[in-house]
C-alpha cells in the first residue's frame, strides 16, 4: 500500500498546493511518494524531499516534461503507477488535465476534487456546485484521487530527507505542443492561497471601478477575486474569477462586493470563515450565507470603508 | 472536415437542488431539466466552424434516457447535421462514458471531438481527456479560444495561472470553456426543421464495453449550513466587527 502524488511545480519551486495534496495524500497512506517530472527542476525534487510527510522521491527530468502537457505526463505516470495503489494530484488545472488520461489508460474510475478521506476507498466529494457532498466508495484496485486543496491543511515544508530516486522517461507520442502561458503577474498574494480576499461583482459596472475593490485588496493585503458576470462583462481577466467553473477559495475572509450571488459563485466561497456582502440590493442571495451583510451603495460604500481602515492603527497581515 | 460534440442533460443550472431525505440522492422529480451549459459552447463552437466552411458535418452525440435526446435536438436546432442517441436508463460513470463515446468515434470517423469542460451536475471533469487517452488523441482541455488549421488546431486554454496556448494535431478532443463563445438560441423556423434531422439509436449495453460502474455511491448529504449572520447598519460597524469581533483584519 502506498500513494504516488504527482507534484505541480514551475520546474524550480513546488507550487504551494502541492503541499495540501500531500497532507491528503497521506491520510490516504502514510507511505507517500511523489513523482516530480519536469525539465531542470532539481530543485523541486530536494524540495519535495524535504517535507517531512514524503517517504521518497522519484525525479524525471527531460524537457519533454518542461510543460506538463498532459499527453507526455500522464505516460509517465502510468508508467511508474505499477507498484501504487493511489495515485493522486490536486485538482486545480493541472490535476484535472491529465489526471483522466492516466485513469483511463489503467481503465480505473476517477474519483475527483474530493474533500474528505474516509478510508482508502472512500472519500466525500461535492456534487452540484458543493450543494450536496456525496460519500463514495472507490471498487477499483487502483486509484486514481484529485484532491480540493483548500480542503486540507498544507503540509510542513521541511525537516525531512526523503530519497530521490532517478527515474526513466516515457515515450512521448509527439503530437501536441506547448506553444506559451500568460502568467498574470500580480504583487498580490495568489487568489487560491490568500487570508483574505476582496471580490467584485457585475455592480462595478466596468473594469476602472475595480479600482475600488484592488484599493481595499491593498489595504489588506488581500487577493482580488471576482464573479464570472464581472469577468464575462471583461472588467477583468479570467484568473479571477471563483465559481464552479473557476477558483475554489476558502480563506479567512471573503468580502463580496456587488456580486448577487448566484449558485455557481457560491460554490467557490461559500466554505471561508468569515463572509462579508456589501450589496444595494437587500435581497440578494449573498446576504443568506453572509456573517456581516452591508445593504448599501458600493460606490459610497467602498471608499468609505477604505477611509475606515486607514483610521486603524493595526491590519493584520 | 466532421465534428463529433457530445451534449449532456443536467438539472438547469438555475435550480437549487434537493438532497433526498433518504440519502440516495437528489430530487429530480418535476425538475427543469438542459443541456449542461458547457456542452452548449461546444456545440457554438462547432456550428461556427461550419460556417466558417472548414467544417462540413456535425454529428451530435448523447448518452442516457429516452429525454436525453432533448439535448440532441437542441443540438440540431442551433446547426447540427445528424443525432445519435445512445440509450441508457441508469447512471453510467465518466469512464463508462468515454468507452461509448469511443465507440462512436470509431464509427463516425471525425476530426474533432467537441464536449463541454465539466457537467454541472456530477463535477467530474473527466470523459474528455479519458476519451482523448483512450482513441491516443492529443486534447486540448479548458478551451476559451480555437484556430482551426489544416491538420491542427491552436487553442488558448483557462489554466489558473492565466492563459496558455497549446497546438495540437488533428485529430482532437476539445474540452469547452463557457467563456469560448456565445451560445445562440435556435430560431423556431430552426426548431422545427432539427424535428425532421434523423436521430440514430444505440442502445448502451449491446455496445461490447465495459460500462460497470466501479464508485459506488454510498450516500448523499446536504452540506453544512452556514449560521445565519446579522445586518450591519454602516461601515464604520462593518470595520468594528470585523477588528473586534470576527478578528479578521
Amino acid at each position: 500500500m502506498s500513494v504516488l502524488l504527482i507534484a505541480e511545480h514551475n520546474n524550480k519551486n513546488l507550487k504551494p498546493f502541492t503541499l495540501n495534496a500531500i497532507t491528503a495524500a497521506s491520510k490516504i497512506d502514510a507511505e507517500v511518494h511523489v513523482l516530480v517530472a519536469g525539465s531542470g527542476s532539481e530543485s523541486v525534487a530536494k524540495e519535495a524531499a524535504s517535507v517531512p510527510l514524503v517517504k521518497k522521491v522519484l525525479h524525471c527530468d527531460s524537457p519533454n516534461y518542461q510543460n506538463y502537457l498532459p499527453e507526455n505526463l500522464a505516460p509517465l505516470v502510468t508508467k511508474h503507477s505499477e507498484k501504487y495503489d493511489h495515485i493522486v494530484a490536486s485538482a486545480n488545472t493541472f490535476g484535472k488535465n491529465f489526471m483522466p488520461r492516466v485513469a483511463a489508460a489503467l481503465d480505473t474510475s476517477q474519483v475527483s476534487d474530493i474533500i474528505k478521506v474516509n478510508s482508502p476507498d472512500t472519500f466525500v466529494r461535492p456534487i452540484y456546485a458543493g450543494n450536496a457532498f456525496a460519500t463514495v466508495k472507490s471498487n477499483d484496485k487502483k486509484r486514481c484521487v484529485t484532491i480540493r486543496p483548500t480542503s486540507f491543511e498544507p503540509a510542513p515544508k521541511t525537516g525531512g530527507s526523503a530519497q530521490i530516486e532517478k527515474v526513466d522517461a516515457a515515450d512521448v507520442p509527439n503530437f501536441s505542443k506547448f506553444v506559451k502561458r500568460e502568467e498574470t503577474k500580480s504583487e498580490r498574494p495568489e487568489l487560491g492561497t490568500a487570508r483574505i480576499v476582496v471580490s467584485g461583482g457585475r455592480g462595478l459596472e466596468s473594469g476602472e471601478n475595480f479600482k475600488l475593490i484592488t484599493d481595499i485588496a491593498d489595504k489588506l493585503n488581500a487577493a482580488v477575486g471576482a464573479s464570472r458576470a464581472a469577468v464575462d462583462a471583461g472588467y477583468i481577466s479570467n484568473d479571477h474569477q471563483v465559481g464552479q467553473t473557476g477558483k475554489v477559495v476558502v480563506p479567512d475572509l471573503y468580502i463580496a462586493v456587488g456580486i448577487s450571488g448566484a449558485i455557481q459563485h457560491l460554490a467557490g466561497m461559500k466554505e471561508s470563515k468569515i463572509i462579508v456582502a456589501i450589496n444595494k440590493d437587500g435581497e440578494a442571495p449573498i446576504f443568506s450565507i453572509a456573517d456581516y451583510g452591508l445593504e448599501a451603495d458600493l460606490f459610497k460604500a467602498l471608499p468609505e470603508f477604505l477611509s475606515e481602515l486607514n483610521k486603524l492603527n493595526t491590519i493584520q497581515k | 472536415m466532421k465534428i463529433l460534440v457530445a451534449v449532456k442533460r443536467v438539472i438547469d443550472y438555475n435550480v437549487q437542488i434537493r438532497v433526498k431525505e433518504d440519502g440516495s440522492g437528489v430530487h429530480t422529480d418535476n425538475v427543469k431539466m438542459s443541456t449542461n451549459p458547457p456542452d452548449d459552447n461546444a456545440t457554438e463552437e462547432s456550428v461556427k466552424l461550419k460556417e466558417s466552411g472548414k467544417v462540413k458535418e456535425i454529428v451530435a452525440v448523447t448518452i442516457g434516457d429516452d429525454k436525453a435526446q432533448e439535448t440532441v435536438r437542441k443540438a440540431l436546432a442551433v446547426g447540427a447535421d445528424r443525432g445519435i442517441h445512445v440509450k441508457s436508463d441508469t447512471y453510467i460513470e465518466p469512464l463508462g462514458i468515454a468507452k461509448i463515446l469511443k465507440k462512436v468515434v470509431d464509427k463516425e470517423k471525425p476530426d474533432m471531438v467537441f464536449l463541454g469542460k465539466q457537467a454541472i451536475d456530477d463535477d467530474c471533469n473527466q470523459t474528455g481527456q479519458m476519451l482523448a487517452a483512450m482513441l491516443n488523441w492529443p486534447q486540448a482541455t479548458f478551451s476559451s479560444k480555437v484556430t482551426l488549421k489544416d491538420k491542427s488546431m491552436e487553442i488558448v486554454r483557462e489554466i489558473d495561472e492565466g492563459l496558455e496556448t497549446v497546438e495540437v494535431n488533428l485529430p482532437a478532443v476539445v474540452t469547452c470553456d463557457l467563456r469560448l463563445n456565445e451560445p445562440r438560441y435556435a430560431s423556431l423556423p430552426n426548431i422545427m426543421k432539427a424535428k425532421k434531422k434523423p436521430i440514430d439509436q444505440m442502445i448502451a449495453k449491446d455496445l461490447g464495453v465495459d460500462i460497470t460502474n466501479r464508485v459506488q455511491q454510498l450516500k448523499v448529504e446536504e452540506p453544512p449550513k452556514r449560521k445565519a449572520g446579522i445586518k450591519v447598519a454602516n461601515v464604520a460597524e462593518l470595520v468594528s466587527k470585523l477588528k473586534n469581533e470576527a478578528k479578521v483584519i
